[in-house]
């Protein structure tokens, strides 16, 4: 059993959901990224999603792309994230995912990325354009190196293609909450819920259901594990208390883990 | 297989494909699927032709220049004018096929991204011609660099939203029309500007834009009695090269596709994504990118902005793994040289893209018997390029 998957059995076995903390790597310099997850996993986060930052990032908002920027403006590349996942997973018993686009898997080659992160203690890997058509190889490669894939599923995805992505998804699979990019917002709306509950029962407990994008107040992550998801992942929440506080790093951790502790609170079954 | 059968499950080779968030998944199936209804649709075939004939001006001429061409002394160079279509370029044969498309699809919002703004105009003409609202994602720093194509487009009635995000400028435009595509993809159509992007783009824009090649095999055999030996065209994304090559890919003509050499391909400050990149993924499409070694995608650099793109449509990445198209570089200078001298020889501004054409065909028409015949395919028209060559040759305007 993979780590992701022994931590989603743990979850279960306590009647709680999960926490799944973004970060991006690096931002706003690698010396911060291991003291941010510090104060994360401290506030109660059960896996870190850390982010290797890509010049393109499609997927997301104005926040993680302003993240992205200052992460490579201070010289992040894909081999100091490994680093710093190496050290991550030896300071902390929660799984690591490394999540990024498929140009910087392809540029370093799918073998070498997996064998990189295998040796980081990387448990799993989120490449969200990537699509399933196109991951044989890249599953492949993963499988033998022990690295869950983790695959996305949209509001818009169709039953019949959501049975492929639970099939090529190990780990869990993330639903993104509605369609639109990465970003805080304030409201979950009906449309999300009824996607939540539309996919988890397509899903039949096949694969831990992990909902993110939108996501920032503990009563979002209430509602997300209340509709039959396993975990709720929230990111551009907490990027947000980092790029508030660049210049105080006492601030920018305490909030970090207080933000962390309240909506952990909100996985706590009631 | 022929060259033309392409793409095949999307993919030109093991070029192309579909890398997007799961979130475009369904909407591209949507448009790939009304994409297959139209194309054989005699009655939306109808409706584009007729406004490409009578609101689009097209047949474009097939001129020959004969000034140029007994000047150089070798092949005889035709130009295919499609600076004279509405609008001053190409991009309005793609726009218009795009527009439509979204209208019978029931789209009533169009979005779209632009660099130089000549994609931006093109959009809104289409847009204001059938009745859509258009919305154009430009970058502030191409904004800062073609003002007057800002005001054009509001004066057409669109919207015109500033990126500032990124380089602030094309790709960033692109990155930012894909992420609002996905925030409302139920009643929006991105109308993408070239032969880029995930399938089916850049399927869709190479058959609207392959009317410049049908045309050319027409114009040919009625004016010369035969098609000609080589062809011609600047690629930056690539749509008005792929529209003029893809007729005549299972023909024995020769076929040059040239790229923004910047200030030298041994700089960085170039764009000649075939000539000097590597494979790579990026706006949902494998192909060969300008990138550093850990994959992040690298600032570009042309005299012409409609050729500064770190990309380069996945047909022509196929095609040059194929050696069925020759890529070459002409650098800011020689573009700049080669416009001074259509515009002296043959009374044609043209557009700095097709500059790069033109100064590639300078080469090559020396090299070749004057029984040969050259086409090459006059992308736009140059007036919106002046006040850079005024620079260029120390004009004060």
């Amino acid at each position: 059993m993979s780590a992701i998957a022994a931590t989603f059995r743990d979850l279960r076995q306590k009647s709680e959901g999960g926490l799944i903390v973004y970060v991006m790597a690096g931002d706003p310099t690698p010396k911060h990224t291991l003291k941010i997850v510090d104060a994360l996993v401290a506030g109660g986060a059960d896996i870190v999603e850390l982010g290797i930052p890509f010049s393109d990032p499609i997927a997301d908002g104005p926040t993680l792309q302003r993240a992205a920027g200052r992460a490579l403006e201070a010289g992040t590349t894909p081999r100091k994230v490994f680093d710093l996942a190496r050290a991550i997973s030896r300071a902390h018993e929660v799984p690591v995912v490394v999540m990024t686009y498929y140009n910087i898997v392809h540029q370093m080659g799918v073998e070498a990325f997996c064998t990189a992160a295998q040796q980081s203690g990387v448990n799993g890997v989120i490449a969200p354009d990537l699509p399933v058509e196109e991951a044989s190889q890249y599953r492949e490669a993963a499988m033998r190196h022990g690295i869950d894939t983790i695959f996305l599923a949209a509001p818009s995805t169709s039953a019949a293609r959501l049975e492929k992505l639970v099939t090529a998804s190990s780990g869990f699979v993330y639903l993104v909450s509605a369609n639109g990019i990465t970003g805080a917002r304030k409201i979950l709306q009906d449309k999300s819920i009824a996607s939540i509950q539309r996919t988890a029962s397509l899903i039949r407990g096949r694969a831990p259901l992990a909902v993110g994008f939108g996501l920032s107040l503990p009563s979002h992550v209430r509602q997300v594990i209340d509709n039959g998801a396993s975990a709720a992942i929230v990111g551009s929440r907490f990027v947000q208390i980092v790029e508030q506080n660049l210049d105080d790093g006492h601030t920018m951790l305490r909030g970090l883990r207080e933000c962390a502790h309240t909506l952990k609170g909100g996985t706590l079954l009631s | 297989m022929d060259y033309s059968d392409y793409p095949v499950n999307g993919k030109y080779g093991h070029f192309g494909g579909s890398f997007v968030p799961e979130t475009l998944v369904a909407a591209l199936s949507e448009l790939a699927e009304a994409y297959a209804r139209f194309r054989g649709d005699h009655d939306f075939q109808q409706r584009l032709s007729g406004y490409l004939t009578t609101f689009a001006g097209r047949p474009t001429p097939l001129y020959y220049a004969e000034n140029i061409s007994e000047k150089l002394g070798g092949a005889r160079i035709y130009l295919k004018r499609e600076d004279l279509a509405h609008g001053g370029a190409h991009k309005i044969n793609n726009t218009l096929g795009q527009a439509l498309l979204a209208k019978r699809m029931g789209k009533t919002r169009v979005i779209a991204e632009t660099g130089a703004g000549q994609h931006g105009v093109a959009t809104a003409i289409a847009c204001a011609a059938l009745g859509l609202k258009s919305e154009v994602y430009m970058g502030t720093e191409d904004m800062e660099r073609q003002k007057l194509n800002v005001f054009r487009m509001e004066l057409l009635n669109a919207v015109v939203r500033p990126v500032e995000l990124g380089s602030r400028t094309l790709k960033d435009a692109i990155n930012e029309a894909l992420r609002d595509w996905t925030a409302n993809v139920l009643t929006t159509h991105y109308l993408i500007g070239s032969v880029v992007g995930p399938h089916p783009y850049p399927m869709i824009v190479r058959d609207f834009q392959s009317v410049i090649g049908y045309e050319i095999r027409e114009q040919m055999t009625r004016q010369v009695g035969r098609l000609p030996d080589a062809l011609v065209a600047c690629v930056g994304g690539g749509s008005n090269a792929i529209g003029t090559f893809h007729p005549f890919l299972d023909e024995d003509v020769a076929m040059h596709g040239v790229e923004a050499g910047g200030e030298g391909l041994a700089t960085a400050r170039h764009g000649a994504s075939l000539c000097a990149g590597s494979e790579g993924v990026f706006h949902g499409m494998l192909t060969y990118l300008l990138q550093d070694a850990d994959g992040q995608v690298q600032p570009t650099h042309s005299i012409s902005a409609g050729l500064d793109y770190p990309g380069v449509g996945p047909e022509h990445a196929f095609l040059k793994h194929e050696n069925r198209v020759i890529f070459s570089a002409v650098s800011d200078t020689q573009a700049l040289e080669a416009f001074l001298e259509l515009s002296r020889t043959e009374g044609i501004l043209p557009a700095l893209e097709s500059a790069h054409a033109v100064a590639h065909a300078m080469r090559l028409a020396p090299t070749l018997d004057t029984d040969d015949v050259l086409v090459v395919t006059l992308s736009g028209r140059g007036d919106k390029d002046v006040d850079v060559v005024a620079r260029y040759v120390g004009a004060d305007l």
